[in-house]
């Protein structure tokens, strides 16, 4: 087992003739993942990278039995892709969009959680189970099929846990990136109880960054659920207040958000915490006494 | 984006929200002009800049008769003002708007913000208008009440009056706030908001509600579908390089320190500068030069972040993920040649055919410095500073 994907996931694309789309599902092809369709309204009919082409992600599913959707349609339409798939009934909603209009995401969010649909992003890498099933824009060749759990509100950052995890040759379970908007699809709580729960997870690898309170939630969440051995580490000591760091969620505002403030709740939860970005790997690993 | 206060008020008289008579100037003709138009004897001039504390900054003052009005107009038009918000260089001050005072028997506190953990947009009010609301939700936090809106149902009347009861406002006021409260909620949707504080909200002594102060963010998210109010933007508010970088969608902010910094992706970005503090060094800036590091974006960004004279070296860490690092190698070399980087350039490089890059930059002939990890990469762009001084 692994969290949310694996080599069963029957995955659809949105946007699946644009430039994004057809470069990633390449990838993700190349990868092993089982994709089964793509969709781009008035192409339905079309094959494209050996896979038909549907109108609708209704016709998709109809077709393929599709479960997951990757998203790469531009951020103006990304509010109707994403309800488009709640809509179909597609399980797992991956938004990789940087740019959507927090507005647009506050009634989303809202559809998504009334439908119990899982939706990952936006403006993420997306997630990936390694050897199984690639969904999103990661390097596949970076990771390793192992037993830690990795998620995090980064891109780039990520690779660099996971290239940590496996050059130790610990290797991951599943890695989700959650994405770096101040309204996320799935949470780290979300995440953290799929790992807790997951036969073949055995430690977690959090990674978080300044602005929101979404690692207070999750200090909070592992110390009254989680038994697995956490590691995190926060991106942002040295940021300054008020300012926005590249991602729209990663900002200091009135004071609050701070990594100081995450490392302090996260202590007091008893997750073990490093201040260095090249030490993620080497903490869990001491951590985990392997 | 922020808009001005003048500009918030427009948006407001849009939505027929109560605001005070008043006028733009950017120079004395202008304010003597408005004064005489406004008529009376006394008025309020404010310092229109994007930051809070104008008042206890000097930027906002009650004046009487033209010839004193029209002195401290001229006396902040052209200048700097310098708030607890801004830089110690302040905020240029190219415009004051002139206002017709009123008379104030209540000052109400009206917010609105996005709550990241609710989900929704949230409503604030306070009897303590007039005062730093975070210091009111600190302190008080009593004092500061809320409503949540529903995302898909919008903000309802029973909620206006909720908070009107508990505001004690009297009669025709509750009228008067709930519709406001919903103009409010209506424009917050249609513009695209982030954040919405009328502050104060005042109650006349006539029992009018007022909105004498406005402040607005608009989502940068939703400029797109927010065409005219994007065209509002004031670029003299804001950071030079920030700007120029935002022209080439670079994120740039500038820091103190001395070590410029080019990474790819925010978080890894935030993460450097961080190391590079653990190691005991400080960063110059923080630059996310995004998933395509081409030639032309690493050239505009090694000329933004040289554009900072403190920047003494340039630590380059890339992570290249499934761009290819030769690929990124080649326009790092293209950039420092076209720029012609004179500091130190320290570069690590992770990913899809690193030591193909690395051997490439190695054998460029440029003083471009290569890194195995990231740790050494940050202990070197230090070590290079400390040998530059000592």
């Amino acid at each position: 087992m692994s969290v949310l994907i694996d080599k069963n996931t029957r995955l659809i694309c949105q946007g699946f003739t644009g430039k994004q789309g057809t470069f990633h599902s390449e990838q993700a092809i190349a990868y092993g993942t089982n994709m089964v369709g793509g969709v781009t309204p008035g192409k339905g009919g079309q094959r494209h990278l050996n896979v038909p082409v549907f109108d609708t992600v209704a016709g998709a599913v109809d077709e393929t039995g599709a479960d997951a959707s990757v998203i790469y349609v531009p951020a103006a339409f990304c509010k109707d892709a994403i309800l488009e798939a709640v809509d179909a009934g597609i399980a797992l909603i991956v938004c990789i969009t940087e740019g959507i209009p927090t507005l647009d995401m506050l009634q989303v969010r809202k559809c998504v959680q009334a439908s119990g649909v899982r939706l990952i992003g936006p403006n993420c890498p997306g997630i990936i189970t390694p050897g199984e099933c690639k969904i999103g824009i990661m390097p596949g060749h970076i990771h390793l099929p192992g037993r830690v759990g990795i998620v995090s509100r980064s891109g780039t950052l990520t690779y660099e846990a996971v290239k940590q995890t496996t050059d130790l040759g610990m290797g991951q379970s599943t890695c989700i990136g959650i994405g770096g908007d101040p309204l996320p699809g799935m949470n780290f709580v979300d995440c953290l109880e799929l790992f807790e729960n997951d036969q073949d997870t055995d430690a977690i690898l959090m990674v978080g960054e300044i602005g929101g309170t979404a690692e207070e939630s999750a200090a909070q969440y592992i110390k009254d659920n989680v038994t697995k051995p956490v590691v995190a580490y926060i991106a942002g000591v040295t940021a300054p207040k008020g300012k926005r760091m590249g991602h729209a969620g990663a900002i200091i505002s009135g004071g609050k958000g701070t990594a100081d403030e995450k490392f302090v709740a996260l202590e007091y939860a008893g997750v073990k915490t490093t201040h260095s970005p090249t030490e993620m790997g080497v903490v869990l690993k001491a951590l985990m006494g392997v | 984006m922020n808009l001005h206060e003048y500009q918030a008020k427009d948006l407001f008289r849009e939505y027929d929200l109560p605001v005070p008579t008043g006028q733009l100037a950017e120079n004395a003709e202008q304010a003597a002009q408005a004064f005489s138009e406004l008529g009376g004897e006394r008025w309020v001039v404010k310092a229109q800049v994007h930051a809070g504390g104008r008042g206890k900054a000097g930027g906002v003052r009650l004046v009487s008769g033209t010839k004193a009005a029209t002195e401290f107009a001229q006396s902040l038009l052209g200048t700097r003002l310098v708030t607890f918000q801004t830089d110690a260089v302040g905020q240029p001050i190219n415009q004051v708007l002139i206002e017709t005072p009123c008379n104030i028997a209540r000052e109400l506190y009206l917010g609105a913000v996005i709550d990241r953990a609710l989900g929704c947009v949230v409503f604030m009010a306070s009897t303590e208008g007039g005062m730093d609301i975070e210091e009111v939700a600190k302190n008080n936090p009593e004092k500061l009440l809320t409503v949540a809106i529903d995302p898909l149902v919008g903000l309802q009347p029973f909620q206006c009056r909720q908070l009107a009861f508990a505001l004690e406002l009297k009669a025709d006021q509750i009228k008067q706030f709930t519709r406001i409260l919903l103009s409010l909620a209506k424009m917050f949707v249609e513009k695209d908001l982030s954040l919405m504080e009328i502050n104060p909200l005042v109650v006349t002594q006539e029992d009018q509600l007022l909105c004498v102060d406005a402040k607005i963010n608009i989502d940068d998210n939703a400029l797109y579908r927010q065409k005219t109010l994007a065209a509002q933007r004031d670029t003299s508010q804001e950071d030079a390089r920030e700007l120029e970088a935002r022209e080439w969608e670079l994120s740039y902010i500038s820091l103190d320190g001395d070590i410029g910094c080019m990474v790819n992706g925010a978080g890894l970005a935030m993460a450097t500068m961080d190391l590079i503090k653990l190691h005991d060094g400080s960063p110059a800036n923080f630059l996310d030069v995004g998933g395509t590091a081409t030639k032309e974006r690493v050239t505009e960004a090694f000329k933004i972040i040289l554009s900072d004279e403190n920047v003494k070296a340039v630590l380059v860490n890339i992570f290249g993920g499934i761009v290819r690092c030769d690929l990124i190698a080649e326009g790092i070399i293209g950039a420092v040649e076209e720029v012609g980087v004179d500091v130190p350039v320290i570069v690590r490089l992770e990913g899809n055919n690193a030591e193909k890059g690395l051997d490439i930059l190695k054998q460029s002939g440029l003083s471009i410095i290569t890194a195995k990890g990231l740790d050494e990469a940050a202990e070197l762009a230090v070590e290079t500073l400390k040998g530059a001084s000592s």
